[in-house]
């Protein structure tokens, strides 16, 4: 009886191993077989995350239309919503491939995604494991729609429309799809030196903002720049810019985790207070100086979302605060610093864009922690101070490459085309002389 | 034995299939707190919806005041969304959420976001990460500071208004927040239903705008001059960004996305529009349809149905929302005759509405909908409806004692009001050196 | 006849129609105008820094009376717009022809 029990319990010992092994090999296969498995949630969020990125880019064109005088109104609306269009083209049929296409000697995407060839439903695990990459595109084609968008406040109210057009396209082409692919392209070489930028601080907010300097050096002051009031003439509507804006952030910076989950709540939460604190830092500074500024706290809290994005995956709440009060404060005073040198950059794309992008990205390098996100690195603060000095070239680099390219390309334009409308099309307004419309009756 | 062998085999497959259902439980069971990738996208865009409502509120406030008013009305809101987001962060939601004191408070363990990381906390919602939990109740607490800020627009001093929403933020809503959502809350535990707030945010909000605009008094002029509003459609629009924020504010309360999601959307928006319906006949039938009105209503239906979105039927909403806003029609109606400058009628809106909400949930609430929730009067059980009046009648109570007691303090030490001349001026020029409009 | 042309204050115009009409002057035309005197324009803030505007908003109310309300039209406007400050506003008095209303061909007084 004891062998025969024993016999039984070997067997049954081997059919509970049998079974576990069976067990381990089918778990296994299916692991695999989901490693390039679409993920539901996490499509779902990068779809709603592309559908907030594209809300801001109109919103840009509000929040930029409120600051100009109503003659303008139209045509400051009009740039965000036609490089809508056209960048969507352009990134359709040869702009991703740029951007994201197999690396080219680090510095370009080759053409082998011309038109979408090869970009389809599948997920493309060397960016996105669980989405299609057709998601991963669109996401990405919104980023560079909305960084052309942005550089629009350097030449408001006096562009002519056809420059405008010819330089819009040129600058996504000649510099921005090299950069989004030197920073996040594999194979890119600001990535491969270790350059962290999780939404685009670099690539966005540095490179727009700095090109909006170099255009605006070239197409030169409005008319009565410095002598007569340029009014904002609806202050309402550029704050109803910036509530678009802030919303769409949430899909810009947490949408960049290209997951749903804890990375994408960390970024969405960091996003929030760090616009916070900048808003707040902003009135308080308005405030010290005369009054609490309802434009001012607007624009404050756009400068503190610039400034997070670079560091919305790789810093701690508490972090976000300091990054977007700093933010606020060195923007304020770039600001001042731009007026005071009778620098006409229109909106400041420089001041917050420029100054907040690069801020963020050196904060990175400074705030940045492993504990938020295992696949960055610690910056000065977690005991690694050569991240800080990555970040520091990267931005460096970025600064160069923009500013030279966009200043021999506005050269260009205005040397063939004509960057400016006529004097007396300005005194009228591009409303009515670059569209024949009028925005209110 | 030819026989016994394939029994024995049968015996043992048997017994590893249980020992694997049991193992394989146990690792779901481990696995609990796994964080879902729907559920947490769904609570991500809702997060992101409230957030919109937020400055929506400030266009839909914004549009019903003096032109020379316009970008300080805005401007509540947008300090607020500032100004809250950080207190969150730094204390309000260990406050509102952090454990227990004596059912009252939360106590200061997650002080700085101190141990709300990017795993899930069962406690309020196993499957997405508590960072995401936090946000998500982040813009409640905004949001029910700037519900407040149409009892006294057009006249309050903008530092005065700054002190008073850090401190109302603190004293009243993360108390009350506590008491019916945090784990053991004693509101909680006596079992109060509130899906998404209605007696935690439009309770507590239009009591204490009440509280404050008596506190405060009426606009110069009020009641003898005409008090005009300056762009209703910057009203519609903040209505149709509120309508459309509210999915997420309701839906997302299920803090997953499924079945329970979908039937919050669905009686939020029935709710939403048997109100909207209900109002614009109301008007008509004293005059004309009236389109502020109509936005108007779809509002209070919104806030009628926050509490029950979780609990009622699409019918029930029906009900809820059309009652609603014939009781909010008449209350604004009543607050007018007794003139009183409540401005913008947050009483008459969140605090009437969410009232009623929270009534008719203990009416028509039903564990068909919400097996977690409890069945309501029309289903046999008239404990709930006592329940959830004596909930509401805590809030009213607590709310307007301590707003009443913090806005005179600020009167006598900071002052509420700004002078006669800067109010005549506007507070835009005055408070903020600024033009809405050129 | 007489037309009085009165510059006020924007925030005055209740107050200032309230005490016309208790004087028994309804009819009015109102005009927001832009303007400038010894109150000089204003400074608004820009998102940093500040820009001046050299006019500031008023209303201009035109009315026609009988000569008889001059006076009581004149100490209802003041006793309202009056703070003593600058900015306050001005009067002006100018003499009128005639009068035509258009729905009834009345001319004259008959047309006030």
């Amino acid at each position: 009886m004891d062998i025969i029990k024993s016999i039984r319990n070997i067997i049954r010992f081997k059919h509970f191993f049998l079974a576990a092994i069976l067990l381990a090999v089918l778990t296994d296969a299916a692991y695999a077989a989901e490693t390039s498995k679409i993920d539901t949630g996490d499509t779902a969020w990068m779809l709603i995350s592309s559908a907030l990125v594209m809300l801001m880019i109109p919103a840009v064109g509000l929040f930029y239309g409120g600051m100009v005088r109503k003659k303008n109104a139209l045509s400051t609306i009009m740039f965000s919503f036609i490089i809508l269009a056209l960048i969507s083209v352009q990134w359709v049929l040869f702009g991703y491939t740029l951007a994201f296409g197999h690396d080219v000697g680090g510095v370009i995407g080759n053409l082998d995604w011309l038109g979408l060839n090869g970009v389809g439903q599948a997920p493309n695990a060397d960016y996105a494991a669980t989405i299609p990459a057709l998601a991963f595109m669109a996401f990405q084609g919104m980023f560079a729609i909305i960084t052309v968008a942005l550089i629009t406040g350097a030449f408001v109210e006096r562009i002519k429309f056809s420059a405008f057009m010819v330089f819009a396209l040129l600058w996504a082409t000649l510099v921005y799809d090299p950069i989004a692919h030197w920073v996040w392209g594999t194979g890119g070489w600001l990535r491969g030196m270790g350059a962290l930028d999780f939404a685009g601080g670099t690539v966005v907010h540095v490179s727009s903002g700095i090109s909006a300097l170099a255009i605006a050096f070239v197409i030169g002051a409005r008319k009565g720049f410095g002598k007569q009031p340029m009014e904002p003439h609806n202050i309402p509507m550029s704050v109803l810019g910036a509530i678009l804006l802030w919303f769409g952030w949430f899909g810009f910076n947490a949408g960049s985790a290209v997951a749903s989950g804890g990375l994408a709540a960390s970024a969405f939460v960091v996003t929030n207070t760090a616009a916070g604190a900048a808003a707040l830092t902003w009135t308080l500074l308005s405030w010290y100086h005369k009054r609490p500024s309802v434009l001012g706290t607007a624009t404050g809290a756009v400068v503190g979302l610039v400034a997070i994005t670079p560091a919305s995956g790789f810093v701690t709440p508490l972090a976000a605060i300091a990054i977007g009060a700093i933010a606020a404060v060195l923007s304020y005073y770039a600001m001042l610093f731009r007026m005071k040198r009778n620098v006409d950059e229109s909106l400041d794309v420089w001041a917050c864009h420029g100054i907040g992008g690069t801020w963020g990205a050196i904060a990175t390098g400074i705030f940045a922690t492993t504990l938020v996100n295992p696949a960055g690195a610690n910056g000065l603060l977690y005991g690694n101070p050569a991240q800080l000095v990555i970040q520091i070239a990267a931005v460096g680099v970025t600064w160069i490459y923009a500013f030279v390219v966009t200043f021999i390309l506005a050269k260009v334009i205005d040397a063939t085309i004509g960057l400016r409308v006529g004097d007396d099309e300005e005194a009228v307004g591009l409303d009515i002389s670059q569209h024949a419309e009028k925005a209110y009756a | 034995m030819g026989l016994k062998i394939p029994k024995m085999r049968f015996k043992h497959i048997f017994l590893a299939v249980i020992l694997l259902a049991v193992l394989t439980n146990g690792a779901f069971a481990a696995e609990e707190p796994k964080i879902d990738t729907g559920d947490t996208a769904w609570v991500l865009i809702s997060t992101a919806l409230v957030m919109l409502m937020i400055p929506a509120v400030g266009l839909f406030y914004g549009g019903m005041v003096r032109k020379k008013n316009a970008l300080s009305t805005i401007m509540f809101s947008f300090a607020i969304l500032a100004l809250i987001s950080v207190q969150w962060v730094l204390f309000g939601y260990s406050l509102a959420f952090g454990h227990d004191v004596a059912g009252v408070i939360g106590n200061l363990d997650w002080i700085g976001l101190n141990g709300v990381g990017q795993a899930p906390n069962a406690d309020y919602a196993a499957t997405i990460p508590s960072m995401a939990f936090m946000m998500f109740q982040a813009m409640f607490a905004v949001i029910t500071v700037v519900l407040i800020t149409g009892a006294f627009v057009e006249r309050i001093k903008f530092s005065a208004f700054l002190v008073f929403s850090f401190l109302w933020a603190t004293l009243v809503y993360d108390p009350v927040a506590h008491w019916v959502w945090g784990a053991g809350g004693w509101l909680r535990n006596m079992g109060t239903l509130d899906f998404a707030g209605g007696i935690v945010v439009h309770v507590s909000a239009g009591v204490s705008a009440v509280a404050i605009a008596l506190v405060i008094g009426a606009r110069k002029g009020f009641g003898k001059h005409t008090m005009e509003p300056h762009s209703i459609p910057l009203t519609v629009i903040g209505a149709m960004l509120l309508w459309f924020g509210w999915f997420g504010f309701n839906g997302g309360s299920a803090v997953a996305s499924g079945g329970l999601a979908v039937n919050a959307f669905v009686v939020t928006n029935t709710g939403g529009a048997a109100a909207a319906l209900t109002w614009m006949l109301l008007s008509w039938y004293h005059k004309k349809p009236s389109v502020l009105g109509t936005a108007t209503g779809g509002i209070v239906g919104l806030a009628a149905v926050t509490p029950a979105s979780g609990f009622v039927t699409p019918l029930a909403a029906i009900v809820i929302g059309s009652v609603a806003a014939v009781i909010s029609y008449y209350a604004m109606l009543f607050r007018m005759k007794r003139n009183i400058d409540e401005s913008l009628d947050v009483w008459a809106c969140h605090g009437i509405g969410g009232a009623w909400g929270a009534i008719a949930t203990g009416i028509f609430a039903t564990t068909l909908v919400n097996p977690a929730g409890a069945n309501g009067l029309l289903y046999g059980n008239s404990g709930l409806l006592v329940t959830q009046i004596i909930a509401v009648a805590v809030t009213w109570i607590y709310a307007f004692a301590v707003t009443f007691i913090l806005a005179k303090v600020i009167d006598v030490t900071i002052g509420l009001r700004v002078g006669e001349e800067e109010e005549a001026v506007g507070l835009d020029v005055s408070q903020h050196a600024e033009k809405a409009y050129s | 006849m007489k037309k009085i042309e009165a510059i006020i204050r924007p925030e005055n115009l209740d107050g200032i129609r309230i005490a016309l009409q208790e004087k028994g002057i309804i009819g009015m035309t109102v005009s927001e105008v832009q303007g400038r005197g010894r109150q000089k324009g204003v400074c608004l803030q820009w998102r940093a820094g500040e820009y001046c505007i050299e006019f500031l908003e008023k209303l201009k109310l035109d009315m026609i009376v009988d000569d008889k309300d001059v006076e009581p039209a004149i100490a209802a406007i003041t006793q309202v717009a009056k703070t003593g400050r600058n900015g306050d506003g001005k009067i002006f008095i100018y003499p009128v022809e005639d009068v035509v209303r258009v729905s009834t061909g009345e001319r004259g007084k008959e047309a006030i």
